[in-house]
C-alpha cells in the first residue's frame, strides 16, 4: 500500500484549548484542530509527532479516547527541549501535529479472556485509549485487572480518573509507589508484587505491559513465571524518532522500526531483540 | 474461628513442616490486632516477633532525619513480617505501623530462637523459608533503588 | 539474446562529445566523474575533457590513490568516496519553512525546482545502489517527495566495469560487474591497439532518443566478443570475497560474538563508511528559527548510526559503546537489511575498506565470525 505522504510529512495545525498539570513535570495538553471540520481518528497505543514551533519535534502517544475523535489528548513529561516547550504552551497556541504513527493495543486479542494491564509511571498514558475501550465494553472481557506502579504518591498519573475506576465493582485496580513518606497509606513497592495479589487466570489472560525499558523487563519474567504465554503479553517499545514514517533509521530496533512494526509488539515478535544489549 | 495452628497449617509458608514443627510454632503463636496508625514494631528495639499478615496492611518506615520518615514498603495480606528476629543483632532496622486495620498471628522469635539452637531440624526449615523471603525483599528493594519512574535526563 | 545484439551499437571515442552536446541540449545537468581533491569524485561536468582522462585508482584498506595512466581510458577506474545518492538524498536539504503570526504559524512546504540529471558513469553496483534506495524512498508504505521528484528526471548512462579494483566484491553480492539493469544507456570502453571505442547497449526508450543525436554505428559482432571478454575477466579479478549464504542467519545468531569487541577496538566511530556507502540511508532533522524568532525551518541532513546521539532516548545512548554502534551498523546492512527491504543493503562497491581510516575491512568481519565458534555459542 503506498500512500501520499503529504498528511504525514506536514504538520497539521491544532490549537489548545487547554493544558493540565498532572505533576510536577507532566502536563496533558487537550488539543482542537485548525479545521474544526477534521476528527482525529487513532487506534489505541498510537502516536503523533508533536511540533514546538521553532523548538522541533517528538514521539507523543496519544491518550485520549477513540470514541471522542474531536478532541485530540497527549500527556508530555518534561525531558528535553521540545517537550519542556510544549509543556509550557497555553490556551490559544498552536502545535504542529502529523501522525498517528505505529501498530496498536490488540484489544480484541482479550475478547473472552481475562485482561491484565500493567504499566509503570508516564507508561499509563499510552495505555489509557486501550483502557477506555475495555471498559466501554467490559463485558466482552472477564477479568479486568489494572496494576499501576508510581514512583511516590505525589507522581500518580490520572489520579482522580484511577479513583474513578477503583470505584466500579467489576475492575481489580492496584496501584503502588516505589517510595512514599507517612502519610501514604497505600502500598510500596514494585508493581510487579501486586500481580500475585490479583484475581485473574494466567492461562486465558492477555496481558498489555508499557512503562520504562527497565520496568517492564521484570514484569515480563514474572508474568512468564506464572504461566503467562509470550505471544499474550503485549509492549510498547520506545526509540529514538526522527521521521516516524521509516525514512530516517533512527527508531530500528534490530530489523524492526518502532514507528511502523511498533511500537507495540507482541513479546514472541521481539523476545530475541529483548536480551541483547545496547541493541 | 480457627485455632493458630489451622492457621499456620493452612499458610503457604509453612507448607512442608511437620505435625509437630506446627505445634511448636503454634505454642509460641498468638492473634494480634492492631488498629490503623499503631505501631506495630519500632525501629531499634530488640526484635523478638515475626508476624504472619492474615489481613490488612503493614507499612516499613525508616528515620529519614531531615527527610522525615521514608516509607519503604507495605506488607500485605498473607506476607510474612520481620526477619530481625531470627538474625543478629536482633534490633529492628524499620518502624512498622498499620496502614489499616490489621490482623495478625504474631510468633514468640525469642522463644523460637532457642526451640531452633536444639532443635536444628526446624531451625533450618525456617532459615530456609526465611532466607527466600529475604532474597525476594532484597530483589524488590534493589529495583525500587533504580527509580525506574524518575526522569534520569 | 538476438534482441540484445540488435540493441548494441558502437560509439567512436572521437565522438563520444556528442553525447554531451545532446544531454545539455536536452535540459539535463550532466553530472559524472572528475578528479578533484586528489580523488574520483562525481560532480557536474561539462565536457569530456572534464572526465578523469588518462587517471585510475588503486585502493586497498584505509587507501585511496589516483595515478596516470599508460592510455587515455575515460572510464580506467572503479568507484571513488562519492556515490549518487547525494544528487537523490542531498545531504542537506529544506523540508519546509514556518512564520509565526501571533500563536499560530503557517507551513510552506519547500517545492524549489529541481535540475534533471544525467548521470554518467554509473557502475553495476551503483544501478544496485539506486535500486535499494528506490525500494526504501518510493515502494515502501510512504513515499519521499524529494527522492521522487529527483529520480523521475534523471537519465542514467551506466559503464560496465573492465578493471575492478582491491576492494571490489560485487560478484560476491550478485550486483556486477555486468550493467544488467536500470540504466538508459551503458558503455562499455574497449581500447585494442589503435581502436578506442564504446560498445553501447540501450536500456531504455529515452535512451533510444538520446543516442539518436550521437554518431554511432551497428556493432560488429568481434567488438562483442571482446566486450564479453573483458567482463569475464573482470569478474576474475574482484579484490574480495564475502560468503553470502545464511549471512543473515549467521549474524542474527552472533550478537555477542567476540569478533565484536575485536573490531570495537579498532573502529574509531568516525562515520566514514556510512558517509561513503551509497545505500546508507539515516537522516536526521533540524528546527531553527531566524534571530527573530518569528521564522523557522526544518532542514534534513544525513546522519550515520555511528553518532553518539543517533541511539539517544530521554536519558541516554541505548547504543553507548562503539561495539554496539558498528554491531548495529554492519548487521543491518547484511541481515536485517534482508528482512526489512528484501534485498541485501551491501552492494559489493567496497567504499566503507577503501575510506575506513584504520582499515576495518568487512569481508574479513564476516569471515571471523564465519571462522571463529564464540566461546559461548548459544544452543537452539
Amino acid at each position: 500500500m503506498n500512500k501520499d505522504s503529504s498528511n504525514d510529512m506536514m504538520p497539521q495545525k491544532f490549537y489548545v484549548d487547554s493544558n493540565r498539570e498532572e505533576t510536577h513535570d507532566t502536563f496533558t495538553l487537550y488539543l482542537s484542530p485548525e479545521d474544526s471540520s477534521k476528527k482525529f481518528h487513532f487506534e489505541p497505543g498510537q502516536f503523533n509527532m508533536l511540533y514546538g514551533f521553532g523548538v522541533g519535534e517528538v514521539p507523543i502517544s496519544i491518550s485520549g479516547d477513540t470514541s471522542s475523535p474531536g478532541t485530540l489528548i497527549h500527556t508530555i513529561r518534561e525531558v528535553g527541549a521540545v517537550t519542556k516547550a510544549l509543556c509550557k504552551l497555553k490556551q490559544g497556541d498552536y502545535v504542529g501535529v502529523r501522525g498517528p504513527f505505529g501498530s496498536s493495543w490488540p484489544v480484541e486479542k482479550a475478547f473472552g479472556k481475562d485482561v491484565v494491564v500493567i504499566t509503570g509511571g508516564i507508561g499509563l498514558a499510552p495505555l489509557r485509549p486501550a483502557i477506555y475501550q475495555i471498559l466501554a465494553q467490559r463485558n466482552d472481557f472477564r477479568h479486568v485487572v489494572i496494576l499501576y506502579g508510581a514512583r511516590n504518591p505525589q507522581d500518580i498519573l490520572y489520579r482522580k480518573m484511577i479513583v474513578k475506576w477503583r470505584a466500579h465493582l467489576d475492575l481489580q485496580v492496584r496501584v503502588t509507589v516505589d517510595q512514599a513518606d507517612k502519610e501514604w497509606y497505600g502500598t510500596v513497592g514494585v508493581v510487579t508484587k501486586l500481580i500475585s495479589k490479583a484475581r485473574f487466570d494466567p492461562g486465558n489472560t492477555v496481558a498489555l505491559v508499557c512503562g520504562p525499558e527497565i520496568m517492564m523487563r521484570f514484569t515480563i519474567k514474572e508474568l512468564q513465571k506464572i504461566g503467562i504465554e509470550e505471544e499474550d503479553i503485549y509492549v510498547s517499545m520506545e526509540r529514538n524518532m526522527k521521521c516516524a514514517i521509516g525514512f530516517c533509521g533512527h527508531c530500528q530496533y534490530g530489523p524492526k522500526f518502532i514507528c511502523k512494526d511498533g511500537p507495540v509488539f507482541s513479546f514472541d515478535q521481539i523476545r530475541d531483540l529483548f536480551r541483547v544489549r545496547e541493541i | 474461628m480457627k485455632n493458630i495452628k489451622e492457621l499456620l497449617s493452612e499458610h503457604e509458608f509453612f507448607k512442608g513442616l511437620s505435625d509437630e514443627q506446627i505445634e511448636i510454632m503454634a505454642g509460641c503463636g498468638s492473634n494480634v490486632h492492631f488498629k490503623k496508625g499503631e505501631t506495630v514494631f519500632q525501629q531499634g528495639r530488640e526484635a523478638n516477633y515475626f508476624f504472619v499478615v492474615r489481613q490488612g496492611s503493614v507499612a516499613l518506615d525508616i528515620d529519614g532525619a531531615e527527610r522525615g520518615i521514608i516509607r519503604i514498603q507495605t506488607v500485605e495480606d498473607g506476607d510474612i513480617l520481620g526477619w530481625s528476629w531470627l538474625i543478629p543483632p536482633h534490633i529492628w532496622n524499620f518502624t512498622a505501623i498499620a496502614a489499616e486495620d490489621t490482623s495478625t498471628t504474631a510468633l514468640d522469635g525469642k522463644c523460637l530462637r532457642e526451640k531452633c539452637e536444639k532443635d536444628h531440624e526446624l531451625g533450618y526449615a525456617l532459615l530456609k523459608r526465611f532466607s527466600t523471603v529475604l532474597a525476594k525483599r532484597l530483589e524488590w528493594t534493589r529495583i525500587q533503588l533504580l527509580d525506574v519512574y524518575g526522569a534520569h535526563t | 539474446m538476438t534482441e540484445k545484439k540488435q540493441q548494441r551499437h558502437v560509439i567512436e571515442r572521437d565522438s563520444l562529445g556528442s553525447l554531451f552536446d545532446v544531454l545539455r541540449h536536452k535540459g539535463f545537468e550532466i553530472v559524472g566523474p572528475t578528479v578533484e581533491d586528489n580523488a574520483i569524485c562525481y560532480g557536474s561536468i561539462d565536457s569530456f575533457k572534464d572526465l578523469p582522462v588518462g587517471w585510475t585508482d588503486e585502493q586497498s584498506e584505509g587507501k585511496y590513490r589516483i595515478k596516470k595512466r599508460q592510455d587515455n581510458a575515460l572510464f580506467g577506474y572503479v568507484v571513488g568516496p562519492t556515490s549518487w545518492k547525494k544528487f537523490l538524498f542531498p545531504p542537506r536539504i529544506k523540508l519546509w519553512e514556518a512564520k509565526k503570526s501571533q500563536k499560530n504559524f503557517d507551513i510552506v512546504e519547500n517545492t524549489d525546482e529541481v535540475p534533471s540529471y544525467a548521470f554518467l558513469n554509473v557502475r553495476a553496483c551503483e544501478l544496485q545502489a539506486i535500486a535499494i534506495q528506490d525500494k526504501i524512498f518510493l515502494k515502501g508504505d510512504h513515499i519521499d517527495p524529494i527522492y521522487k521528484k529527483r529520480r523521475e528526471k534523471t537519465f542514467i548512462i551506466a559503464v560496465n566495469c573492465t578493471e575492478p579494483k582491491g576492494t571490489c566484491f560485487c560478484v560476491s553480492m550478485n550486483t556486477g560487474p555486468r550493467a544488467s539493469f536500470g540504466f538508459d544507456l551503458s558503455l562499455t570502453e574497449i581500447i585494442e591497439d589503435e581502436k578506442h571505442y564504446f560498445v553501447v547497449e540501450v536500456g531504455s526508450s529515452k535512451g533510444e532518443k538520446i543516442l539518436k543525436g550521437v554518431p554511432h554505428r551497428p556493432v560488429e559482432s568481434s567488438e562483442i566478443e571482446q566486450q564479453n571478454k573483458l567482463l569475464e575477466k573482470a569478474e576474475q579479478e574482484m579484490g574480495r570475497v564475502m560468503d553470502t549464504q545464511n549471512i543473515k542467519e549467521l549474524l542474527y545468531k552472533n550478537m555477542e560474538h567476540p569478533q565484536w569487541e575485536d573490531v570495537a577496538k579498532r573502529c574509531l566511530s568516525c562515520a566514514n563508511c556510512t558517509l561513503v556507502c551509497p545505500t546508507c540511508f539515516c537522516s536526521n532533522v533540524e528546527d531553527v528559527t531566524d534571530l527573530t524568532g518569528d521564522h523557522a525551518q526544518r532542514v534534513r541532513t544525513w546522519d550515520s548510526c555511528f553518532t553518539a546521539e543517533h541511539s539517544y532516548i530521554h536519558g541516554g545512548n541505548i547504543r553507548s559503546s562503539i561495539k554496539s554502534r558498528y554491531r548495529q551498523w554492519m548487521t543491518h546492512k547484511l541481515a536485517s537489511w534482508q528482512d526489512q527491504f528484501d534485498s541485501s543493503g551491501c552492494v559489493g562497491c567496497g567504499r566503507c575498506i577503501t575510506w575506513c581510516p584504520v582499515g576495518i575491512d568487512i569481508t574479513k568481519e564476516v569471515k571471523a565470525i564465519e571462522d571463529i565458534p564464540p566461546a559461548d555459542a548459544e544452543r537452539e
